[in-house]
């Protein structure tokens, strides 16, 4: 009786001190699901975009000598670059399709600058880049690995990844684009605006 | 992630579960406006990333879209730092 009195306390402390380790862990966990959920959708991080991507835009035009100023698709395509770049950067490195995009560009310029073949070597952090696809789903495999394989090709910098890490890049990939696609068209609508205003003052 | 049951016949070299993928999959569903109502037992991960694959190459051709369009108004706007400021205030 004398044991088990003494040996209670000591199980209960564990137990507590499990438990609140536990509930900091579901606590942390929270966060970082909050986190996630929201990113990419407040408002904020949306102005924040925006006017980076105003002040990138004013650049190319500052500019007319690094894009060809006459032809409207490669200026359309500078826009292109600087709103990608832009997005990149809003990611704050945190994800491999930002840090590839930033990447990449570099990797562009080097080329252009030196006039070498500068081999891309995909992702450095690829691992076991077919066995998760193998093993996994025997019957569909065809199909399965094909949309992969389309899929690490429309997100950037994830062609040599495995299928659960591209399909987390993937996760954070879609709402980045939706924000862009949003600000875009919020900038637009504003300089649309902006210029019949000012047309019709003259 | 409670359960770790694995089908996978390796030894355990790869730390990937089926839960795992599916939790994945099933976010991804969410995100996808054609088929985020749907029950997700009636769609498959192929369907998923079939899905996936339209809708970020509709979103690229918006963003192509409405670069070209920005690219436009932005060289007959030729907006000085005055209005960009103005701008700015605006978006914020």
């Amino acid at each position: 009786m004398a044991s088990s009195l003494i040996s209670n306390p000591v199980e209960n402390s564990d137990r507590s001190r499990e438990s609140k380790k536990k509930k900091k862990k579901i606590q942390n966990q929270n966060q970082n699901q909050n986190q996630k959920q929201t990113r990419w959708k407040t408002k904020f991080e949306q102005q924040i975009y925006s006017s980076k991507l105003l002040d990138a835009l004013r650049h190319v035009h500052r500019n007319p000598s690094s894009a060809a100023s006459s032809d409207t698709p490669l200026r359309g395509r500078a826009v292109r670059e600087a709103a990608d770049r832009a997005l990149a950067v809003a990611a704050k490195g945190r994800t491999r399709w930002s840090r590839a995009i930033l990447t990449n560009r570099l990797k562009l310029r080097f080329k252009k600058h030196k006039k070498q073949r500068v081999t891309v070597t995909g992702n450095s952090r690829s691992k076991k880049p077919g066995v998760s696809i193998l093993r996994l789903k025997g019957k569909k495999l065809p199909a399965l690995q094909r949309r992969v394989r389309v899929l690490g090709r429309l997100v950037p910098g994830c062609r040599e990844l495995s299928f659960p890490v591209l399909l987390e890049e993937a996760t954070d990939y879609i709402p980045a684009l939706e924000m862009q696609v949003r600000a875009m068209t919020a900038l637009a609508e504003l300089l649309t605006s902006a210029d019949a205003g000012s047309g019709a003052a003259c | 992630m409670s359960s770790r049951r694995s089908r996978s016949r390796q030894s355990g070299s790869s730390r990937i579960t089926d839960d795992q993928i599916n939790d994945l999959v099933s976010k991804l569903q969410q995100l996808l406006p054609e088929i985020r109502d749907r029950q997700p037992d009636k769609v498959s991960s192929a369907n998923v990333l079939q899905e996936t694959c339209n809708y970020i190459r509709s979103l690229h051709r918006e963003v192509d879209d409405l670069s070209e369009r920005l690219s436009e108004l932005l060289a007959t706007t030729e907006t000085t730092s005055a209005q960009a400021a103005i701008i700015r205030s605006l978006l914020m």
